[in-house]
């Protein structure tokens, strides 16, 4: 008897600790892989790869729904946006998106998307509860990098071609104003307060800082990693910390995720990632990052504690876009 | 109607009027700033057809034309929002070269030209645009000469010459370690300039040149393709097979006849090009499809040098805000001036000879084997400069 409760107590005693190290971090990152046309789902903490769904054809942008219940995931060369339900994995609907949806961004408030068409130069507006495209918005050439301030006023495209950022209000879906940057803009991220918008340009490799009052540039960056060639430097992702203290961006064929302190605007310092690293996302909790590192097929974790990269987990074929749920 | 009542009289007071006032004005005003379409003049040249190996690949009329003009779409979507618009003139000359009639059109007054041209009338119109405030984008001409003396100030070579092809090429036989090469050469002055490229890559990027045979078109009847390509190359210790035949007459007999399994490379088989069917990454899959859907046909070389062409013009007048080619060219050869070409790096002009900077694709029929230049190649300054003539092989002093 007493055995038996001993036995017990040093169960419990051997299952708490697992337990709380579980809710600590008990979140997951979800990987859309452009050539396996297949979800990852990694556990960061486990450092394991725990499953590959398969999705559908050329998945790339990919979003988690405001309760956090499911995912919607563009597989691009089926023109529509997948809503997967995130605790069974099964794919639940599907959202029209217009021709080839690459990247998209969700309203901050309503359950909008905003989607860039790239073939067809133009913006689609899905509401995703009707399951409708309910306007489309004609931008410049290749609309890429897309995201929606915090405040809900300002939705902006980037068009790689012509090169410009184009403010659409949020709620009359007009353009009212573009703004010219450095060539092939890529990825648009607003600051938390949505006062700043930066914005990358791939093939100039800069990083350009705009005021959202006056849509005017107020600092370009120019990323340089010493000893590699000036037209390396290819900025795509950029994910900004919620006090507006550090920016990060992903440098594509550098190999690098450069961090950026977002008040002075100075280069901090240059980690080494896997190769062609496209996108970024922090750790809900804000103590690590994640990358999708294109052409090396996998992941890399940086803590961002220590500014240092700990871990790479291999995910499959040209891992492009990624959400982490809590 | 009712101009008598009173009420029709009081213009200030009547909203209607006020608001028809605005709206007469509001479109005006955007269309006055800058209704005036900015011309750029296409020219091209009647080419007297070549024989055909197969009728397999037919060759487009309206090839270089289709990109300038998706070029052309591309530029005016960007200049909906900054004011600007873009019209294409196009002109095509005769197989003797100038049209007299063109000249006081084209080269007295400031004219932005895409030149799709033969090298005869290429130099023709350099010429007659000498000293003259007229720019000329030629996206047709391999020619090196072109680029190395005389490469003319106001003149911008869209395609890559036949150095930076062969350089490419060279690149990807080293890395391969394919290193003792068979140059097989056809017989027209073509040839002879690629043969010439071919050798000075070689020498570059130490390959050894281990054998070297013209093709002479013999007429023999007891000659087949079949028999005469193994004989042709039998005896010979060699690794790759190069040949420069740019018209197409003999270099697609070559594959699979010869006495050792050897691949073939050059003008046929693994082929240096500035754009291919095939190529699809940095996004280039969008402007295949957009050029498709245009066109009805896959985009070609040329059509890629005149879809650049007319976005460097574009990108240009947009940014500086004039259409001045003086200022145009200015910003073009500075170090601002970087071009979207779909392959990965940012493309720019070279400051020495005006010849775009660029990667080139290395293609099999079906297949993208590998961009140069290929990794492990260095540069000062950018690993695109290992294509062609440096700086300081130039001398464009004019």
């Amino acid at each position: 008897m007493s055995k038996g409760i001993v036995c017990c107590i040093y169960l419990v005693l051997l299952w708490v600790p697992s337990c709380v190290l579980r809710t600590v971090a008990a979140e997951t990152i979800y990987i859309t892989l452009e050539k396996d046309n297949a979800l990852a789902v990694v556990d960061p903490d486990l450092g394991e790869l725990v499953a590959t769904i398969p999705i559908g054809q050329r998945p790339r942008g990919i979003a988690l729904s405001h309760d956090q219940s499911q995912l919607y995931v563009a597989t691009s060369d089926d023109h529509v946006i997948q809503i997967i339900d995130i605790k069974t994995l099964a794919p639940v609907g599907v959202l029209p998106s217009g021709n080839d949806p690459e990247t998209f961004a969700l309203h901050t408030a309503a359950d909008i998307l905003f989607v860039s068409n790239e073939d067809d130069s133009l913006v689609s507006v899905v509401d995703v509860n009707k399951q409708q495209v309910i306007h489309g918005i004609g931008v410049g050439v290749e609309p890429e990098g897309i995201a929606v301030s915090p405040d809900g006023q300002w939705v902006v495209s980037a068009s790689e071609t012509t090169n410009m950022i184009h403010w659409i209000d949020a709620e009359s879906y007009n353009v009212v104003d573009n703004t010219l940057v450095d060539p092939r803009p890529r990825g648009v991220a607003f600051t938390a307060d949505s006062q700043y918008l930066w914005v990358t340009s791939e093939l100039a490799g800069t990083v350009a800082i705009l005021d959202v009052k006056t849509h005017q540039i107020i600092k370009t960056i120019t990323l340089a990693v010493p000893g590699l060639n000036a037209d390396r430097n290819q900025p795509v992702g950029v994910v900004i910390d919620p006090e507006t203290q550090w920016a990060y961006v992903a440098m594509g064929p550098a190999n690098r995720v450069a961090i950026i302190n977002a008040k002075t605007f100075a280069i901090e310092d240059y980690l080494l990632v896997g190769e062609r690293v496209w996108n970024l996302s922090f750790s809900p909790d804000y103590s690590r990052l994640y990358c999708t590192n294109g052409v090396s097929n996998d992941i890399s974790i940086i803590d961002l504690t220590r500014n240092k990269v700990v871990k790479s987990i291999k995910v499959g074929h040209f891992p492009w876009g990624l959400v982490v749920k809590p | 109607m009712n101009l008598s009542k009173p009420q029709g009289m009081n213009f200030l007071s009547n909203r209607w009027f006020g608001l028809s006032v605005i709206l007469w004005f509001v479109p005006l005003t955007v269309f006055c700033a800058d209704t005036v379409p900015i011309e750029i003049v296409y020219i091209s040249q009647k080419q007297a057809q070549k024989p055909a190996l197969s009728n397999l690949d037919s060759i487009p009329k309206d090839e270089g034309l289709q990109g300038a003009l998706l070029a052309i779409e591309d530029n005016n979507t960007t200049g909906k929002f900054t004011g600007h618009q873009f019209k294409l003139l196009e002109k095509q000359w005769s197989e003797q070269g100038v049209n007299p009639k063109d000249n006081s059109i084209f080269f007295e007054e400031k004219a932005l030209i895409v030149a799709a041209l033969g090298d005869n009338a290429l130099l023709e119109m350099k010429q007659l645009a000498m000293n003259k405030s007229t720019l000329i984008m030629d996206v047709v001409s391999r020619a090196d000469h072109f680029r190395q003396q005389g490469c003319g100030n106001h003149v911008f070579y869209l395609a890559p010459s036949r150095a930076m092809r062969a350089d490419a090429l060279a690149q990807y036989l080293l890395k391969k370690r394919w290193v003792k090469w068979f140059l097989v050469q056809g017989l027209t002055n073509e040839d002879k300039l690629f043969s010439q490229a071919l050798k000075r890559a070689a020498k570059r990027f130490g390959s050894t040149l281990v054998a070297q045979k013209t093709w002479l078109h013999d007429y023999d009847a007891r000659r087949t393709a079949q028999e005469e390509v193994s004989v042709f190359t039998q005896g010979v210790d060699y690794d790759v097979l190069v040949v420069a035949d740019e018209q197409g007459l003999f270099g697609e007999y070559l594959s699979y006849r010869t006495w050792k399994p050897r691949p073939v490379v050059g003008t046929q088989g693994l082929v240096p090009t500035a754009w291919h069917k095939t190529h699809e990454q940095w996004g280039a899959v969008q402007i295949q499809n957009r050029f498709k859907a245009q066109s009805g046909r896959r985009m070609t070389e040329k059509d890629y040098a005149a879809y650049l062409a007319i976005r460097s013009y574009g990108e240009a007048i947009i940014r500086v805000g004039s259409s001045e080619p003086e200022k145009i060219k200015a910003y073009l050869l500075s170090d601002q001036f970087t071009l979207q070409g779909y392959k990965g790096k940012p493309l720019s002009f070279r400051s020495w000879n005006g010849q775009l900077r660029q990667p080139v694709l290395l293609a099999a029929p079906r297949a993208m084997v590998a961009t140069a230049p290929i990794q492990g190649f260095l540069h000062p300054i950018t690993e695109l400069d290992t294509l062609g003539y440096d700086q300081r092989e130039v001398d464009c002093n004019e």
